[in-house]
């Protein structure tokens, strides 16, 4: 039957056509079953990437687009990094993603350990930890805004109750103390559940006999842990942190979702900062200059973690 | 120490890549520190030149 339906399909190509594809190598008929991806990621990826650069020499303005652009040379790069409240943003994204890390690390870990152990309604823990990973950013964007409202927030009411402050006393997204912290919160409660996923998914991967072996040689539990459970995990722990690293280094919707960057330009991440220059600015040439200062910033730490990935993998 | 000036001399990956990654690390820290401004201010060429360096270095032989 399928031989049957091979012989059709030979006999409905065109000769000339059949004729061509016989004559070509093993390597050509591969190149051109790859070519329309090649083309597809240099028309998606490449070209976008270089018409930025392009432009980031430019004092292109995208909503004047019959104006010709003007070549600046570095001019943007030198506004850019001289700008102290850019700087500013930079130490707002600094705060959140060392911040955000540390605590996902922390809780995920910590949780991933406690669901590995073997207890009755497992499944169903790990589903509803699983759960803020699932809602969309701008979903909990909104309804973190309401839980943070001084008057009627459940948050506050949950401090209140182990602080003993009056409720409506702080307003964590209208302090400009409190609010850096609200976000790194959100942000936690949000992402934890994928890095306890990918440590699980690590600690599920140690072979039970290497326990067995270390009980036999009476290794404490907690000599286990740090020679036995740490360094397997490692791998996945360092792949969370490069994941969690890259996507809070472009945290956007949640953070305009819960406080649009302020109060003032307290939590305005580069991100936020970048997309006003671009969108509500419109100096597209100087916005492209600050988006490849972050291009090469991400790609440099990305660069660093795989290296680390593949050393610790080679252990 | 001095097996790692040899590598740097006959263009070795490993000591070339640790330079690169030192360049990376110092430049994104300059980018974000919040002490001093001119710091922020050379730090993209710092990146830059690690980065760059890294793609170039990642290609040496071992």
């Amino acid at each position: 039957m399928s031989y049957r339906t091979i012989d059709r399909g030979a006999a409905a190509t065109p000769e000339p056509v059949a004729r061509k594809i016989r004559g070509l190598s093993d390597r050509a008929i591969a190149w051109i079953f790859v070519a329309p991806t090649i083309f597809l990621l240099l028309a998606i990826n490449i070209f976008p990437l270089i018409w930025t650069i392009r432009l980031s020499f430019t004092n292109y303005k995208a909503n004047r687009i019959n104006r010709e652009p003007e070549w600046i040379g570095l001019r943007n790069y030198e506004r850019i990094l001289t700008d102290s409240d850019i700087w500013l943003n930079m130490q707002a994204t600094a705060h959140f993603l060392i911040w955000t890390i540390f605590f996902q690390v922390l809780i995920g870990f910590a949780l991933a350990w406690l669901i590995n152990k073997k207890f009755k309604g497992n499944d169903l823990w790990t589903t509803i930890i699983v759960l803020p990973m699932m809602l969309s950013p701008a979903v909990v964007g909104n309804f973190w805004k309401f839980l943070y409202q001084p008057q009627i927030g459940l948050f506050n009411y949950i401090i209140a109750f182990f602080t003993g402050k009056e409720p409506s006393s702080f307003e964590m997204l209208g302090q400009v103390n409190l609010a850096p912290w609200s976000i790194v919160i959100v942000d936690t409660w949000m992402w934890t559940p994928f890095v306890m996923l990918i440590c699980l998914a690590g600690l599920r991967s140690i072979p039970d006999y290497i326990y067995e072996a270390a009980e036999v040689d009476r290794a404490s539990k907690l000599r286990q842990f740090f020679t036995i459970t740490v360094p397997m995990v490692l791998p996945f722990l360092m792949l969370a942190v490069l994941f969690r690293g890259i996507e809070n280094f472009k945290m956007f919707d949640l953070v305009v979702q819960l406080t649009g960057g302020g109060p003032g330009s307290t939590t305005e991440l580069t991100s936020i900062n970048l997309k006003r220059e671009a969108f509500e600015k419109w100096r597209t040439g100087y916005a492209s200059a600050y988006a490849i200062i972050l291009f090469v910033t991400v790609f440099g730490l990305a660069s660093i973690y795989v290296k680390a990935l593949n050393k610790v993998k080679e252990r | 120490m001095t097996s790692f000036l040899n590598g740097l001399l006959r263009l070795r990956r490993g000591p070339w890549e640790l330079v690169a990654t030192i360049l990376i690390a110092i430049g994104v820290f300059m980018l974000m520190q919040p002490f001093v401004i001119w710091a922020f201010t050379y730090s993209f060429i710092v990146t830059l030149v690690g980065t760059v360096m890294f793609i170039i270095v990642s290609h040496f032989p071992e």
